[in-house]
């Protein structure tokens, strides 16, 4: 799974660092999102779905590995 | 497990709905599920709708919440353009506008809320409010090319209501140099949302930004010429000229489908539910639109934030699927205004404890907490998303009210910059109400 987020969309609402917080961070200023790890765990990938289902701003995109 | 839930038919195809629909497929319904939506573009997202796209620094197309092939991929049944016109739960079926009826097993309603309009009998003339050219009301793309199109030639837009909507399209206006009135019945804009002190620094932000705020007044009147708004007349005499007029004075819930009282069904605001947002048997409720027992609270509440329609939707395809899962959110919300974004957590309102937990009101950024009933319910921050998110803490927890002193002792003595001024903010201003 490789992460894509989109700053511009963001509106720093915290959500997925709260889903996955080794994953995501927030800069202090505005609290746009802040991408840790681009290529997560697979131990992360549910943390990571989740917190993109959440996000309300639609700003995180997941990309399959396909095999 | 999803053999025994059948088809499962949501009505109403923004974000809430579209969350159930895609939940489900996720997370193993594999039975059919057919998603109704009145308007006639594919669903999409609605904040944008006051804030870039009426900037106009993001297309309309762009607010799409899935891709153009994303349902036949998962094998939804979109149906957009059309409306469901009456529920029968007995027969478990629903009645289209084209006359087609359709069976279900689980029927979610998510058909969110529609903006109220002005009274139809004002007191001068007979004349319809929104039947004259130039009055507009904001909550689909269709009103919002209209309003659009009107506004970026307009002198002069009075924006009637102060709620969120109407400053964050007040806003939207300035930026784009557009002359604006709004006209607020409370003593600020936002007051009934986030109280007293904030409204206040809500209000002086806009003034700043050159919008011409009448406060504690209504409007009394609309002025015509030629089928045409000249301006408004509000409560106190006093007249706006004006070629274009936004109504944002709030919404209602989208129930009459619903509302025939054979049915069984409680429709006096949005679909009443219950901890697991069940209406009855086989129906559930969603977004905007949903009135749930919120256990935490123990209360009914009806949240009207684009965040909860989310979670919502999550909660209602889980608990479709057998979890048997309440409901207990702390509801997320944001609006923007000039380079200020607010966000908050949890319930607040001018009634609410109040304190301000990190930074100080007159740099402009900070923390606010309020409460009820001795418990913190929620948090507010302006300008300052790490601190809200410190303080989500305090309002998940339904903290104690004094608990709210400690946490100011740690952020005074964790950042020093801001220590001064979050002391005087404190002593100065402790629990307002």
């Amino acid at each position: 799974m490789h992460i894509v987020v989109d700053t511009d969309r963001c509106v720093g609402g915290g959500q997925c660092v709260m889903a996955a917080p080794e994953i995501f961070d927030q800069n202090d200023d505005d609290g746009t999102v802040v991408l840790l790890r681009a290529d997560p765990p697979p131990d992360a990938s549910a943390a990571v779905r989740e917190a993109a289902r959440l996000c309300p701003a639609l700003a995180i995109t997941l990309v399959e590995e396909e095999q | 497990m999803s053999a025994t839930v059948g088809h499962v038919v949501v009505v109403g195809a923004s974000a809430a709905g579209v969350t159930v629909a895609d939940t489900l497929r996720d997370e193993g319904h594999d039975g059919r599920i057919t998603l109704i939506g009145a308007e006639p573009e594919r669903p999409y997202d609605r904040p944008p709708l006051s804030k870039d796209v009426l900037a106009g620094t993001r297309e309309p197309a762009a607010t799409a919440l899935r891709t153009h092939t994303h349902y036949e991929d998962r094998g939804i049944e979109l149906r957009t353009g059309r409306t469901v016109v009456s529920a029968d739960p007995t027969a478990r079926e629903v009645q289209l506008d084209t006359g087609e009826t359709l069976r279900y097993d689980v029927l979610v309603a998510a058909t969110g809320v529609g903006p109220r309009r002005l009274p139809l009998g004002l007191p001068h003339g007979q004349r319809r409010p929104h039947r004259l050219a130039g009055v507009h009301v904001l909550r689909t793309l269709h009103d919002l090319a209209a309003f659009r199109t009107d506004m970026l030639t307009a002198h002069r837009v009075v924006v009637v209501g102060s709620g969120l909507l109407g400053m964050e399209v007040a806003a939207t206006c300035r930026g784009l140099d557009v002359g604006v009135t709004v006209v607020s019945r409370g003593p600020a804009p936002l007051h009934g949302q986030f109280g007293a002190t904030v409204g206040g620094k809500v209000a002086a932000l806009h003034v700043e930004h050159g919008v011409d705020l009448r406060s504690g007044v209504g409007v009394a009147d609309l002025t015509e010429a030629r089928g045409r708004v000249t301006g408004v007349t509000l409560t106190d005499r006093s007249t706006v000229a004006a070629d274009v007029v936004l109504v944002a004075v709030g919404s209602d819930p989208h129930t009459g489908w619903l509302a025939d009282p054979m049915r069984g069904l409680d429709t006096a605001d949005g679909l009443g539910c219950d901890a697991y947002c069940r209406a009855a048997p086989g129906i559930f409720a969603a977004g905007d639109v949903a009135r749930w027992h919120h256990p935490a609270l123990g209360a009914p509440v009806r949240v009207e934030h684009r965040m909860n329609a989310t979670e919502q939707g999550i909660c209602v395809a889980r608990n479709i699927l057998g979890a048997a899962q309440p409901y207990a959110p702390v509801p997320y919300a944001w609006t923007d205004h000039y380079d200020a974004r607010i966000q908050t957590y949890g319930f607040m309102g001018p009634r609410h404890q109040f304190a301000v937990v990190e930074g100080s009101l007159t740099e402009r950024r900070f923390v606010v907490v309020y409460g009820m009933h001795g418990r913190v319910t929620g948090a507010l921050a302006w300008r300052y998303p790490k601190g809200l998110r410190r303080a989500r803490e305090l309002v998940a927890q339904t903290a104690p009210w004094a608990e709210i002193h400690n946490r100011r002792r740690t952020s005074a003595a964790m950042s020093t910059t801001t220590a001064a001024t979050t002391t005087t903010s404190l002593h100065s201003r402790g629990v307002l109400r």
